[in-house]
């Protein structure tokens, strides 16, 4: 038996120094020779100890051996089963929570690098295929299921009901399609063309599109009710950012983490004035948070030209919710890391406009009701961090926009939609999924969510 | 694609179209405003909705040119499509029967203060209407304010038609007269509800304003209109448009309306130099 290779195969990335100038992608993905060096580290094993950690269920030793007999296109046919969105998880899936850490590998080694051999496939079929026909159901069953947002949840659930021969539409609130995939994730991470290609093949399954329609403002879940649908999945997202409740949030300069990556993602506004969006670029930026979205909002303020980037969190480095790859991705950047730290106002010039954030050090006492410990101010320790630009990525409340609409489906006392374990809400044949539902999350649990809601929706249409 | 149907210049700059929008217009009350993007390059900015006619699936927007985007806005024509309309957005004004009402316009804020003050009369208001503009030249909707209340009276900043002062001046006199006045709705630039809000206050009158702050997706998602009213924070495009204006931070929201003057201004000279380049 070769021996085994006890490191993941690299990926190429581009250089920290030249990317923190450019919104082109970090990771530069897997060559062929890389991609089969990774599969033949593998071992098969027969009890499949990583299938327990994917969200959707792919038949990850299954594709993997379709890689090392060089079956490209038959290894992303195989995720394809189960996964609409191979390229997209194969870059923002948190792999090192999920399938990876139950790898057999792992317990001794590195385990397998499933996500950027998942990532490999996907970006190959890309470019090797030119067939693009529709993938035709066999037979329409009659039915027709209405998909509110067309986030990863969304996607997920329209390509799964496609393929049990429903006819699908979904109805997206923005004028582009993918939800926080385009307006969220930046370029530099997923890049739109990649989107753009993965709800290519969602279209191709079937599913019609209907951008630019806002539920519960342009038509409400009794008029989907009224037009004809059998079923509704709402997967709208949580979208309604948390500010702090400091004093100087409304100053000038002071933007939401969803306003900020909206602004630069969505609308384009890094390449203003060929777009018309603008975007503040400022010198001294502040992230305040600690998740995969303020490392988001942190890099991007880099690459619109920022000297200095600052990410203010609460709690120590452990603490922090994000990846560990993105947290090195931002360290790599020059991101500078303020922890233990919390604002306690924003400061402003005589025009109202940022001009120091306040902050109080803190330190971390006994486990709070999230298990990790509790971070406490320390007494006179404030000091004042000089920056222009402050952007709050603390997390997203629930948007109520539809739910208020909906007042016959029940909401928890936080704002999140109530279902069952398999995604039922309290309203008849309409289901929910994502983070309106467990509030934010990850892509894939809302991908996740989006599957098991099918299952009980194809379970009710048919028993 | 939603395709422009009538286009009415009303002023110099100021401009209605008319708009094939049948699931907007369906469900479009007064108060409430659409999210416009013009192409792919396009910004999105919200504009109220003017009228509606829900058999014809038809709504109408009046804007004035005074960015990038509402210039080339202003170059479209009969015919010519716009990429996205969303909406209807807000929450619709609450229109009740109160009593005597004054509503008030300043500049292109009588093209939202129109369909209110229509509303408010079908609702047994008696309305007493104030519209104000600089000149004569800016002055619009004359004509559809006449016929929407019960008495209106038109003030232009130089005197160039009815009375030479501003909208409040006009306000006082009413107040003054003694008639009692249960609500004003006043609607227009920040500095002149400013000005009704603290005249109103003085006489302990309740007074509704339309905000109009930046806006990006309008659905609540992005939080860039939000605005201080009574110490907390509120975002426009859900929270309001309308809200109380005893409360309302007035200086902040006009500090928030000028983040992007700077490139606001980039922005049209780059277009007037490429429109120049185009037209020779």
């Amino acid at each position: 038996m070769a021996k085994i290779i006890k490191e993941k195969t690299p990926i190429p990335e581009q250089d920290p120094k030249i990317r923190r100038q450019n919104f082109n992608e970090v990771a530069l993905g897997y060559s062929e020779e890389d991609a089969l060096r990774e599969a033949s580290r593998c071992l098969g094993c027969k009890d499949s100890p990583c299938l327990a950690g994917c969200p959707v269920e792919i038949d990850i030793p299954a594709f993997i051996s379709l890689i090392k007999e060089r079956d490209y296109l038959g290894a992303v046919r195989k995720i394809k089963e189960k996964n609409a969105l191979p390229a997209i998880c194969g870059r923002v899936c948190p792999q090192e929570t999920q399938c990876e850490q139950y790898c057999t590998l792992g317990k001794r080694f590195e385990p397998v690098a499933i996500g950027r051999l998942e990532r490999f496939v996907a970006d190959y079929e890309m470019v090797n295929t030119k067939d693009l026909q529709p993938i035709t159901c066999s037979s329409p069953n009659g039915k027709s299921i209405a998909v509110v947002g067309s986030g990863p949840a969304g996607l997920t659930a329209a390509a799964d009901l496609a393929k049990l021969d429903y006819k699908v539409t979904i109805f997206e609130a923005l004028h582009k399609t993918g939800g926080v995939l385009v307006y969220g994730i930046p370029e530099f991470r997923l890049p739109k063309a990649i989107v753009e290609q993965e709800v290519e093949f969602v279209k191709r399954l079937g599913v019609e599109l209907k951008l630019s329609v806002v539920i519960g403002r342009t038509l409400t879940i009794d008029d989907l009710f009224s037009e004809g649908y059998d079923a509704i999945f709402v997967g709208v997202g949580a979208g309604l950012p948390h500010f702090m409740d400091i004093p100087g949030e409304n100053l000038n300069g002071v933007y939401s983490a969803n306003e900020y990556l909206t602004r630069v993602n969505l609308m384009k506004a890094y390449l203003f004035p060929e777009y018309d969006t603008p975007i503040k670029k400022g010198k001294r930026v502040a992230v305040v948070g600690g998740g995969n979205v303020a490392m988001d909002a942190a890099r991007t303020a880099l690459r619109l030209g920022a000297d200095q980037v600052f990410i203010i969190y609460r709690r120590s480095q452990v603490e922090m919710p994000a990846r560990r790859e993105e947290v090195h991705h931002a360290e790599e950047e020059g991101i500078e890391f303020k922890t233990l730290t919390n604002p306690t106002r924003i400061i402003g010039d005589k025009q109202g406009w940022v001009k120091e954030i306040e902050c109080i050090r803190m330190e971390l006492g006994e486990p709070d009701d999230s298990g990790r410990r509790r971070p406490i101010p320390i007494e006179g320790s404030l000091f004042k961090i000089e920056v222009d630009i402050v952007v709050m990525a603390i997390g997203n409340g629930a948007n109520p926009l539809l739910t208020s609409a909906t007042p016959d489906m029940a909401i928890n006392k936080w704002g999140y939609i109530i279902t069952d374990d398999e995604g039922r809400t309290t309203k008849k044949g309409v289901y929910a999924g994502g983070d309106i539902v467990t509030g934010s999350a990850t892509v894939i649990s809302a991908m996740g969510a989006g599957k098991r809601a099918v299952r009980a929706i194809h379970k009710d249409l048919t028993e | 694609m939603f395709k422009i149907l009538a286009k009415k210049i009303l002023a110099s700059g100021i401009k209605l179209f008319e708009i094939e929008a049948p699931l907007v217009a369906r469900k479009a009350l007064p108060g409430q405003f659409i999210v416009l993007k013009i192409d792919e390059y396009g910004e999105r900015i919200p504009l109220t909705i003017y009228e509606y006619t829900r058999d014809k699936g038809t709504i109408s927007i009046i804007f004035q040119e005074v960015g990038k985007s509402t210039m080339q806005l202003g170059t479209l024509n009969e015919g010519d499509c716009l990429s996205d309309i969303i909406g209807p957005l807000g929450c619709p004004t609450k229109i009740e029967k109160v009593g005597r009402v004054v509503t008030i316009g300043g500049g292109v804020g009588t093209a939202v203060i129109y369909p209110i003050t229509r509303s408010l009369k079908e609702a047994n208001n008696r309305v007493t209407s104030i519209i104000g503009a600089r000149t004569r030249e800016l002055l619009i909707l004359k004509e559809e304010m006449e016929k929407a209340s019960d008495e209106l009276f038109i003030t232009t900043d130089d005197g160039s038609y009815g009375r030479h002062g501003l909208v409040t001046d006009e306000l006082k006199r009413l107040i003054d007269e003694g008639e009692k006045i249960d609500l004003i709705f006043a609607i227009g630039p920040v500095i002149m509800m400013k000005a009704v809000s603290n005249l109103a206050k003085q006489y302990n009158l309740k007074t509704m304003v339309s905000l109009n702050s930046i806006m990006v997706d309008g659905t609540g998602m992005c939080g860039c209109c939000r605005v201080t009213v009574k110490g907390r924070t509120k975002f426009v495009c859900v929270d309001g448009p309308d809200f109380e204006a005893e409360g309302v931070d007035f200086d902040e929201l006009m500090n928030r309306q000028r983040i992007y003057l700077n490139e606001e201004r980039l922005s049209i000279e780059r277009y007037r130099e490429r429109e120049c380049r185009r037209n020779g």
